[in-house]
């Protein structure tokens, strides 16, 4: 075991050799030793949530045809610097009429609920802080905090719009973690454990959006409305609610909220990655020749996963600047009508394909072709409604445009 | 780490030291200068007029029941998926007829008309 093939196990066994050398017995080394392993951890997606802020401001600027930060070192890249000392000398305003306790302990919830996820994060194959049996259902379960930290900030506020978003914002929430929750049981099927780190393996030769690729767009939307990104940013639409959730928010807790954004948006970046896209790893199989043996080192994993992410994130992006928001009643109906049955029947499907063809060698390609019959059909149905909606509009339109000419 | 839960605690409460460290050192550095109309809530410079803290609206409520019938299911869901490999094909099915009777629910409350944003 050297620094270049095990990098976090040969420092750890180090430091708990020199917390021992001091005189601890095992247990308190161990813990220690773990303690610093996770302060490095968050550090580290601290920085990420840095350099996302300017990745951010420069994408959305070039989006929007403007150049974005340019004046703070070599194309703006220390911005997000300049930013933070600005937040943190800001002045601090609470409302005189908010809960103040509550108030004050939201934007704290909204980060933490994002770093949590970063425990479970599989980096590389050696690079992760744990592997739990039950990864799948953390990813889901801490979630649920984000959802926790925006109703908190929307009452204890006592302001209107803000209010008004952290509803909106719950109602999405709780409406799309049902195709969520479908879409982390496909691969879940289809590898046959919980663990992300053991659903990262089980994509050594095949990556499973080409198993599932209903699955991955049934995740890919219900992340972005978990978010709050447009076309689901609802909860802060600026032309209605000016700033939603966090409108009564100043200096470093708002800060706090617009990290949390970010890094969450880069988190569900990496578990596309690695729930359909093979993670660190999914190599088809190539790192078992002698001469591609170094792809499974873990320093070229960490930068496969973390180039992944950022395309994840990317298209988060992509889809944030580029389509315009949509209503509360069209995006509930689109959920509960459209999305969480959709997400059924393809888990049923997922499930029956998985069963009856997995012996066979017709595997790969049954659930693909499954997965495209199912989309055409599914194209085919909105088809004919949406020729139905039309029609009744235009039936319903006419007598008004008869009365207008009298 | 052999406890890997430990392992969760301990990042929980590093978690949440972490955001609280900006907010210390925001404390310390910013100006305090509170006066009536800064601390006035804020609604695009138009006075404030009644309770914030109102009723909302019932639909809102209505989705969360209708979530909560399925969010509780998928718990049961959870376990079927990991076991698939293992389960004989009846058991598959089995679970497919659960699926079945959770649509059956969703079906009633489309009828109803719950989910309509009245």
């Amino acid at each position: 075991m050297t620094f270049w093939n095990d990098p976090i196990n040969f420092i750890a066994g180090w430091l708990r050799g020199v917390f021992m050398g001091w005189g601890l017995s095992t247990g308190p080394a161990t813990v220690i030793t773990s303690l610093i392993g996770i302060i490095v951890m968050i550090l580290f997606a601290m920085l990420i949530a840095i350099a996302l802020v300017w990745v951010e401001r420069k994408v959305v600027a070039r989006f929007q045809d403007r150049l974005g930060p340019n004046r703070i070192g070599p194309f703006g890249i220390f911005q997000p610097f300049a930013d933070i000392v600005k937040l943190i000398i800001k002045e601090d305003i609470t409302p005189a009429g908010a809960d103040k306790a509550v108030f004050n302990m939201a934007p704290v919830i909204s980060l933490a609920s994002v770093i949590l996820i970063w425990a479970i994060v599989p980096l590389a194959s050696k690079i992760y802080g744990v592997d739990i049996n039950v990864g799948v259902l953390y990813l889901v379960a801490v979630g649920a905090f984000g959802t926790l930290s925006v109703i908190m900030a929307g009452w204890a506020s006592n302001n209107k719009y803000a209010l008004i978003g952290a509803f909106r914002m719950v109602a999405t929430m709780i409406s799309y973690e049902i195709p969520m929750v479908v879409a982390l049981l496909i691969p879940t099927i289809i590898a046959g454990t919980m663990s992300v780190k053991g659903i990262t393996e089980a994509q050594g030769n095949l990556w499973f959006v080409i198993l599932s690729p209903l699955g991955l767009l049934l995740f890919m939307i219900s992340a972005i409305a978990e978010l709050g990104r447009s076309p689901f940013d609802l909860n802060e639409a600026e032309s209605e609610i000016v700033a939603g959730f966090h409108i009564e928010y100043t200096g470093m807790k708002f800060g706090l909220f617009y990290a949390g954004e970010l890094l969450h948006a880069f988190t569900f970046g990496g578990f596309m990655a690695v729930l359909f896209f093979g993670g660190y790893g999914g190599f088809f199989g190539l790192e078992k020749f002698p001469a591609f043996a170094w792809l499974s080192n873990p320093f070229i994993e960490l930068v496969v996963f973390l180039v992944k992410a950022l395309i994840g994130y990317w298209i988060i992006m992509w889809v944030k600047y580029s389509m315009p928001r949509i209503r509360i009643d069209h995006m509930l109906t689109f959920n509960w009508k459209f999305l969480t049955p959709l997400a059924f029947v393809l888990l049923m499907m997922t499930a029956l394909f998985d069963k009856l063809l997995a012996p066979t060698q017709f595997y790969v390609l049954g659930m693909f072709l499954s997965n495209l019959v199912l989309a055409w059909i599914v194209l085919e149905i909105l088809r004919k409604y949406s020729k139905r909606e039309r029609a009744e509009h235009e039936k319903n339109a006419e007598p008004v445009v008869q009365a207008a000419h009298h | 780490m052999q406890n890997e839960w430990l392992y969760i605690g301990l990042f929980l409460v590093i978690g949440i030291i972490v955001p609280i460290v900006p907010l210390i050192a925001s404390h310390f550095l910013a100006p305090h200068k509170p006066n009536p109309v800064k601390q006035s809530t804020y609604e695009c410079g138009i006075e404030t007029v009644g309770e914030s803290w109102v009723q909302f609206k019932s639909q809102y409520y209505i989705y969360a029941l209708v979530f909560l019938v399925f969010d509780v299911e998928t718990v049961f869901l959870f376990p079927w998926a990991l076991a698939m490999g293992k389960l004989p094909l009846f058991a598959v099915v089995e679970g497919i007829i659960f699926i079945l009777i959770l649509l059956a629910g969703l079906t009633f409350a489309w009828r109803k008309g719950l989910l309509e944003w009245a």
